[in-house]
């Protein structure tokens, strides 16, 4: 009872501002926090849109999708922002996304296509480890050292499964016998990147699964050369990070206008110092100073979305059946 | 049992474990009929089950072993800083998991204090990853907790029974024998149900220590069905698994004598007269030792961790603290408003119903509670507006079974003491409430009420799903600040949370132990 009268309340307050349009667009929590670009994001869009840009932290890239799948059709997200291709698949199967109309010339490593999601950044993964650290230059020169490594669960995190994809883009049908191998160089497993990371920083483990990107944080934020990516032989496999406009938003042309603005110079030369990834289109002024450093991988591995999805559960089990042994 | 007149009508009891009863089963059966057909339980998932039963078995058996000589240690002994002590073992309790995983990884991990000093003598460090390391941190969570509620028992022991002891000359073992042995056959079950149950539903502790997807724990494949295959009904399916493990333990647990209690004393100043040659003191010393370092190191490791970053916090930090302390508050209100007329219920009559309905509310898995929670109330209001309210109710429902295991004992011997006098002053309801029970009981509800603000400040469950970025509690504000590789302002706001949880639970058990000696 006391729901629906504060419900009712609510709702009379957001019609009194019904003048100044609002969009609502779901995102991860590292998005919104200070330090992401979520701040400086809303700035900018709400200087040019004349609208209130509400951005809202929904757990990580797997939650995200979960929660608007639970909400449907009723939703009052109008963009999803977050998602990956390891996700795409699953999010366009369930009809809730419609079609954007952004064009743009992307710097991404690979031809884009996808009349659904907009990338708005890219990134390597890579293992982060101590800049005077002696390692491995692929994964099978790993497993067959004793370097450890601390890594992120493929059920609970979008790096994890991004792992999971490498090995499986780089080595096919022998990736159990690699998983194998890495069993014994693997410390342990977290649930999510934070904990992994900074297991990593406390001196856990010699290489944390992470990205390229990575030791551009310390460096430029930090003042810290002391962190580097290895370069993987295989090819790194890449994350693009991707947003879509919901079918059911009441706000579908703020919705396109805010897809539009993600792909602007004002979005993409926010992203390299706040989200630490490479912008989906990379800005006038180019890359912050000290991107220069970090390691470019010979080979891009990426999954198209469908065969990612396709491939993922019997990923899982060969990963949980390698490791568990 | 004949029915007995009673100065107190049970029904309030029985209208509260009905409404928690309602919120967790209700928030379970929102899920499963949101589902679609799914794939039901895999294999995988009865591994889950099956390293989730180890881990929490073994976590339980070592906590409370563990805890009894560290509470006799405690009830025999009085030294300067005792109840600071007392207080600061129960820290671990409420830490935010990942922070004190930090601070486990910083004394026992590969890189940590023990590592550098074996390797001093030339040894390998310490390898805290696997079943050893998963039970090693639950120790360390619920240990604090154990010892709590055994010192309860040695506290409940009258002091005319030791002064009667002490003149009958009664030595160490006979002591033992006549007070000390009944009084924990009658606590430990609880204490043990409480431990499984709390380990029952572990996950991120589990998953980081384990070492691998051998580790993978119910929850851990609750959360996967939800957001990896986002398969509600698996999720239903298995949240339903792990309530049932968890009425199974409770009811076995539960079952254990009960007995008479020890009767009435007239609340004298408690003195032992044993456990005053040196052996005595070498062994509870030796035990209070053990407690302190192995608790209070990880701590100290938080805490010189967070000191650099302290100053320089942000201002969303103070915020979330703000959010945090109003949802712990209310929270404890909301805590004290169940579990008090519930924990007099179960004293009047029948426990077993109370003490169940309490313990689902460990065993019910955040996740699906958030769920639930959020598909029945989006249809009626804004999840993000209701994120503080909700998140503050289910905290109170997660801290209720241990409210219950305080609260029970103390209730069943208020109304055993006074049940006579009271009826035959016709003194009934509300004044026997406010007369009677509230001041004998103030000592025991001043402790539940200190650890459900305690639980609640450091709460990361449900605000996760529930979370609107202007509003992020404590907790949450940490895991973004890491995920924002922001770790020097997460060591710092998980300080500001430590304190801001030992300060709660710190002046609300005082505040219930204000002129009164315990």
């Amino acid at each position: 009872m006391k729901y629906s009268v504060f419900a009712a309340g609510l709702l009379g307050a957001s019609a009194a501002f019904a003048e100044t349009p609002e969009l609502t667009v779901y995102t991860y929590d590292s998005f919104v926090s200070d330090w992401g670009p979520g701040p400086a994001v809303e700035k900018a869009f709400e200087e040019v849109c004349g609208c209130d840009l509400k951005l809202v932290g929904a757990g990580d890239g797997a939650a995200l999708l979960a929660r608007i799948k639970l909400e449907g059709n009723r939703s009052d997200a109008d963009v999803v922002l977050g998602l990956d291709t390891n996700l795409t698949a699953a999010a366009k199967d369930s009809g809730l996304f419609a079609d954007h109309s952004v064009s743009a010339e992307f710097d991404l490593p690979i031809a884009w296509e996808d009349a659904t999601f907009v990338p708005y950044d890219w990134g390597y993964f890579a293992f982060v480890h101590n800049a005077d650290a002696d390692v491995p230059g692929d994964f099978k020169s790993l497993a067959a050292s004793d370097t450890r490594i601390v890594i992120q669960d493929p059920r609970s995190s979008t790096p994890g499964l991004g792992l999971l994809m490498w090995v499986k883009a780089a080595y096919g049908g022998e990736a159990p016998t690699i998983w194998e191998g890495l069993a014994d160089n693997i410390v342990t497993v977290t649930k999510g990147w934070s904990e992994a990371y900074g297991m990593f920083l406390e001196g856990e483990a010699d290489m944390v699964l992470s990205y390229t990107t990575s030791p551009a944080y310390h460096l430029i934020a930090e003042e810290d050369a002391s962190k580097a990516a290895a370069s993987f032989a295989e090819g790194h496999y890449m994350q693009v990070e991707v947003a879509g406009k919901l079918a059911a938003s009441d706000q579908p042309e703020l919705a396109d206008q805010f897809l539009q603005f993600m792909v602007s110079d004002a979005f993409q030369s926010v992203i390299p110092t706040t989200n630490w990834m490479y912008p989906a289109v990379t800005p006038e002024d180019g890359l912050p100073t000290g991107f220069e450093t970090l390691i470019t991988p010979e080979k891009s591995l990426l999954l198209p979305a469908d065969q990612a999805a396709a491939v993922r559960d019997a990923a899982l089990d060969e990963w949980r059946g390698a490791l568990s042994r | 049992m004949a029915r007995r007149a009673q100065p107190l009508s049970p029904a309030a009891g029985y209208g509260a474990a009905l409404l928690v009863a309602a919120l967790i089963l209700g928030t379970l059966a929102a899920v499963a009929l949101r589902a679609e057909p799914g794939r039901g339980l895999v294999t995988a998932d009865w591994a889950a089950v099956r390293f989730t039963l180890v881990q929490a078995s073994l976590s339980a058996l070592f906590s409370v072993a563990l805890a009894v000589p560290v509470a006799r240690a405690l009830a025999r002994r009085r030294f300067a800083g005792r109840n600071l002590l007392i207080a600061l073992l129960g820290a671990p309790f409420i830490l935010p998991v990942i922070v004190a995983i930090l601070g486990l990884l910083a004394v026992f991990g590969r890189a940590g204090w023990v590592s550098d000093a074996l390797g001093l003598f030339g040894l390998e460090p310490l390898s805290i990853y696997g079943l050893h390391g998963v039970v090693l941190a639950h120790v360390f969570f619920n240990l604090p907790l154990a010892t709590r509620l055994i010192l309860q028992g040695w506290q409940e022991i009258p002091a005319e029974r030791f002064r009667l002891a002490a003149q009958l000359d009664a030595d160490a073992r006979a002591m033992w024998q006549l007070l000390e042995a009944p009084m924990l056959a009658r606590v430990v079950p609880g204490a043990l149900a409480v431990v499984f149950a709390i380990c029952l539903s572990s996950f991120a502790v589990a998953l980081t220590l384990g070492g691998g997807p051998r580790a993978t724990t119910i929850e851990l494949a609750i959360y996967q069905a939800f957001s990896f295959d986002f398969d509600l009904g698996r999720a239903a399916l298995l949240s339903a698994v792990q309530l049932l493990l968890t009425a199974l333990a409770a009811m076995i647990a539960l079952r254990a004598p009960v007995g008479e209690g020890f009767g009435s004393g007239l609340d004298r100043m408690l003195r032992r007269w044993d456990g005053r040659g040196a052996m005595a003191r070498g062994f509870d010393g030796f035990w209070i030792l053990f407690a302190a370092l192995f608790l209070l190191l990880p701590l100290l490791a938080v805490v010189l961790s967070g000191l650099p970053g302290v100053l320089s916090l942000p201002a969303s930090v103070w915020q979330a603290a703000g959010a945090s302390i109003l949802v712990a508050g209310a929270s404890t209100l909301i805590l004290l408003a169940l579990a008090l007329p519930m924990a007099l219920a179960a004293a009047l009559g029948r426990p077993l119903p109370m003490e169940i309905a309490g313990l689902l509310g460990l065993a019910a898995s955040p996740l699906v509670i958030g769920t639930g929670l959020f598909i029945l109330i989006y249809p009626v209001a804004s999840p993000f507006a209701l994120a503080l309210p909700v998140t503050a109710l289910v905290n109170a429902v997660m801290a209720l079974p241990f409210a219950m295991r305080i609260l029970i004992p103390a209730a069943r011997d208020v109304i055993t003491r006074h049940r006579r006098l009271a009826l035959s002053l016709d003194m009934t309801g509300r004044p026997f409430i406010l007369w009677v029970v509230l001041p004998r009981m103030r000592a025991q509800i001043g402790f539940a009420a200190g650890l459900a603000a305690a639980l609640s400040m450091g709460d990361l469950g449900v605000i996760a799903l529930f979370a609107d970025p202007e509003v992020a509690t404590l907790p949450l504000q940490v895991y973004r600040l890491m995920g924002a590789y922001q770790m020097q302002a997460a060591a710092g706001a998980a300080l500001v949370l430590l304190c801001l949880s030992m300060g709660a639970f710190w002046i609300l058990d005082r505040g219930g132990r204000w002129h009164a000696e315990a």
